[in-house]
């Protein structure tokens, strides 16, 4: 007999806590290293406190003449930054203001990218969920109370993120930067100027940004009122029984797809793109998208192999866990189709305005080896851990091929937020981690909380019998 | 090389009835030659003890080939052969030849799944197939049991034990090699 309702028991608990505590920790002695010019974790790149525009390609040059010295080897490596640099001149003026890339702006963008990586795993919940009633399936019907509760953190992660824009946009987004808007001024920035109304709308440029601060609270209130009727419609369901929950439901779900795939879309252009204000890439929508969806997938999948070890969830079977396998692999593989075509488009047709992108990226000292980890983690270990079909059915593997992919992930984050925030001079060490933990634990204790106010396998749901016999 | 083989066919009419059936039988210390039916029933094999299928290896394989081809096939022509300056990259721009390379790779995958599977299973459009019972395609499932392979067991006795298990008729057959 397996328990039905999940203990959240005082051992996790503490084990949060623990978790908590270590990463407050880590993030304290993190940013006191780096605030103290920190030894070990940061490689030189520090006193490079430039303005975005040299750090994209003369922070190479710099470290290059730094090492050798040598006129030749100063000459090549400038000619390849004035390459890599054209997209940036034409139009990256940070406006003069060299501000210090410290460990403030450090702590501030590790905050964002975790607030962006949680919203999208609570996200993904949700949109997991949904898409089970919308495609009336009922192999999942025992595993639906996972997502659900992924997605009772997308009220805090909504709260956390406007506070974090409203307190600290200036350390974020370079657009928030009112003196680019001023026609004529010296930091006058035609580009970003021709994006003012995307942000300002009704205002002026340069004022409160109104219409992206506007876009950010109707998502967020959107998905959480759709998550809250979707909740109590699945707990009624649980108390009273009948089919016309489930068609209830299906409604809510059909509508809550139709509004995420347009505000998934929109949430990614305003939270990750903007950064890279100058830059666009017409695949970002999806791009975002895709890395939520294996790394919550991966999440759902890792929650229930380890429930299944606790002893929970008797009725899942290796045919399930087949499936949740597939959903993993097939999706690490869309992921890296998607990276992999705004990457190709990019590099084949090298118009410096696009392509600056990845010279941040993939020709930084600092992030070519997170460039080459990321396609590691995501692609090549999950494809060949999870490709045949017994390593798709044992908990080992799934474990294994899961935790790889839900960091991996975050570094993916890390690597879209990264370089237009921080420039040369972001790295990587204790405060991401720290932050990491500290978000990673929160995250889960709200999650786990809704997972044991109700039962762990819905009661009364009508796909039960189907899932009883799904077999693969 | 006998000439022919004599079966024992069962018949059933519901795959529920089929499945227990085969577990049945085999417990019985019958061997059980072939199970045919009109569609596919779930848990069959694991119930017949089929040893996993290798043509996932096959297809494998046939994939690492596809890469290979594509691969070679690229370097050597825009690299070797015909150097090339596309775009300003290098003559051997791998990033260019993802695409190519991805799909060769899924067109030989499939293409060799599919002939290894006609391969193997002796599957082509002149065979004379030998059906046990027409009625395998339509409505009823044949649960076929050669007398060969079961020398240590009573003929009769295998008719009896397919009547328990669930067979709504138990038939001889003969089929010439």
């Amino acid at each position: 007999m397996s328990k039905e309702v999940f203990d959240f028991s005082a051992g996790i608990k503490k084990k949060l806590a623990i978790a908590f505590i270590s990463g407050v920790v880590l993030l304290l002695v993190g940013a006191w290293l780096s605030s103290t010019g920190g030894h070990g974790e940061d490689h030189g790149g520090d006193d490079h406190t430039t303005e975005l525009a040299e750090a994209d390609g003369h922070g190479a040059a710099e470290k290059t003449e730094g090492d050798h010295h040598e006129g030749d080897d100063k000459k090549g490596a400038d000619h390849d930054a004035d390459n890599a640099g054209h997209g940036a001149d034409a139009g990256e003026h940070e406006g003069g203001e060299s501000h210090e890339k410290g460990w403030f702006e450090r702590v501030v963008m590790d905050v964002w990218v975790n607030n962006v990586y949680f919203t999208g795993l609570a996200l993904i919940g949700l949109f997991f969920f949904a898409i089970q009633y919308a495609a009336q399936a009922g192999w999942s019907t025992y595993i639906l109370r996972i997502p659900l509760s992924m997605a009772s953190w997308i009220l805090p992660a909504g709260i956390l993120m406007l506070l974090t824009f409203i307190f600290f946009n200036h350390d974020i987004f370079h657009w928030t930067h009112s003196n680019l808007y001023e026609v004529g001024g010296d930091h006058y920035d035609e580009l970003i100027a021709g994006k003012a109304n995307f942000f300002y709308l009704p205002l002026e440029g340069g004022s409160f940004p109104v219409f992206f601060v506007a876009r950010m609270v109707i998502f967020f209130g959107a998905w959480v009122l759709l998550f809250r009727k979707l909740k109590s419609l699945s707990n009624l369901e649980d108390e009273l029984g009948g089919t016309s929950y489930w068609y209830k439901m299906r409604r809510t779900s059909v509508a809550f797809l139709l509004i995420f795939a347009v505000s998934s879309s929109i949430s990614a252009w305003d939270w990750v793109m903007s950064i890279d204000v100058h830059w666009f890439s017409t695949m970002f929508g999806w791009y975002v998208f895709a890395s939520w969806f294996v790394a919550g997938l991966a999440l759902i999948t890792l929650m229930t192999v380890l429930l299944k070890e606790a002893g929970y969830l008797s009725q899942v079977t290796s045919n399930h866990l087949h499936d949740l396998g597939k959903f993993v692999f097939a999706f690490s593989i869309f992921w890296t189709y998607i990276w992999f075509s705004q990457f190709l488009l990019i590099y084949y047709a090298n118009i410096p305005e696009e392509s600056v992108y990845f010279v941040e990226r993939f020709l930084s000292d600092k992030y070519a080896p997170v460039f080459f980890v990321n396609l590691i983690m995501n692609f090549f270990f999950p494809f060949l851990v999870l490709i045949t079909r017994d390593a798709k059915r044992l908990n080992v593997f799934l474990k294994i091929a899961c935790i790889v992919i839900i960091l991996g992930h975050w570094i993916d984050f890390y690597l879209m937020v990264t370089p237009g925030t921080m420039g040369e001079s972001g790295a990587f060490g204790l405060t991401e981690i720290g932050t990491y933990l500290i978000f990673g634990s929160a995250f889960l204790f709200v999650v786990l909380k809704a997972l044991s106010s109700s039962a762990l396998v819905p009661k009364n749901h009508p796909m039960l019998e189907e899932a009883k016999h799904h077999h693969i | 090389m006998s000439d022919s083989k004599d079966f024992i066919l069962g018949v059933y009419d519901d795959e529920d009835v089929l499945l227990s059936a085969v577990g049945k039988i085999r417990g019985a210390g019958i061997k059980i030659d072939e199970v045919y039916s009109p569609f596919p029933v779930h848990g069959l094999d694991d119930e017949l003890g089929y040893k996993k299928s290798r043509l996932p290896i096959a297809a494998f394989m046939f994939g690492i080939l596809g890469t290979t081809l594509a691969l070679t096939m690229q370097i050597w022509m825009l690299g070797i052969d015909w150097p090339m300056i596309i775009g300003g990259k290098n003559h051997v721009a791998l990033p260019d030849f993802v695409p190519v390379t991805f799909e060769l790779t899924v067109l030989l995958a499939a293409f060799g799944m599919v002939g290894t599977f006609l391969v193997s299973s002796d599957l082509k459009p002149w065979k004379d197939p030998k059906l046990l019972d027409i009625r395998i395609t339509d409505d009823k499932h044949i649960m076929a049991i050669d007398l060969g392979q079961n020398k240590a067991v009573d003929a009769e006795k295998i008719g009896s034990a397919l009547k328990d298990s669930g067979a709504v008729e138990v038939n001889d057959k003969k089929v010439e090699e």
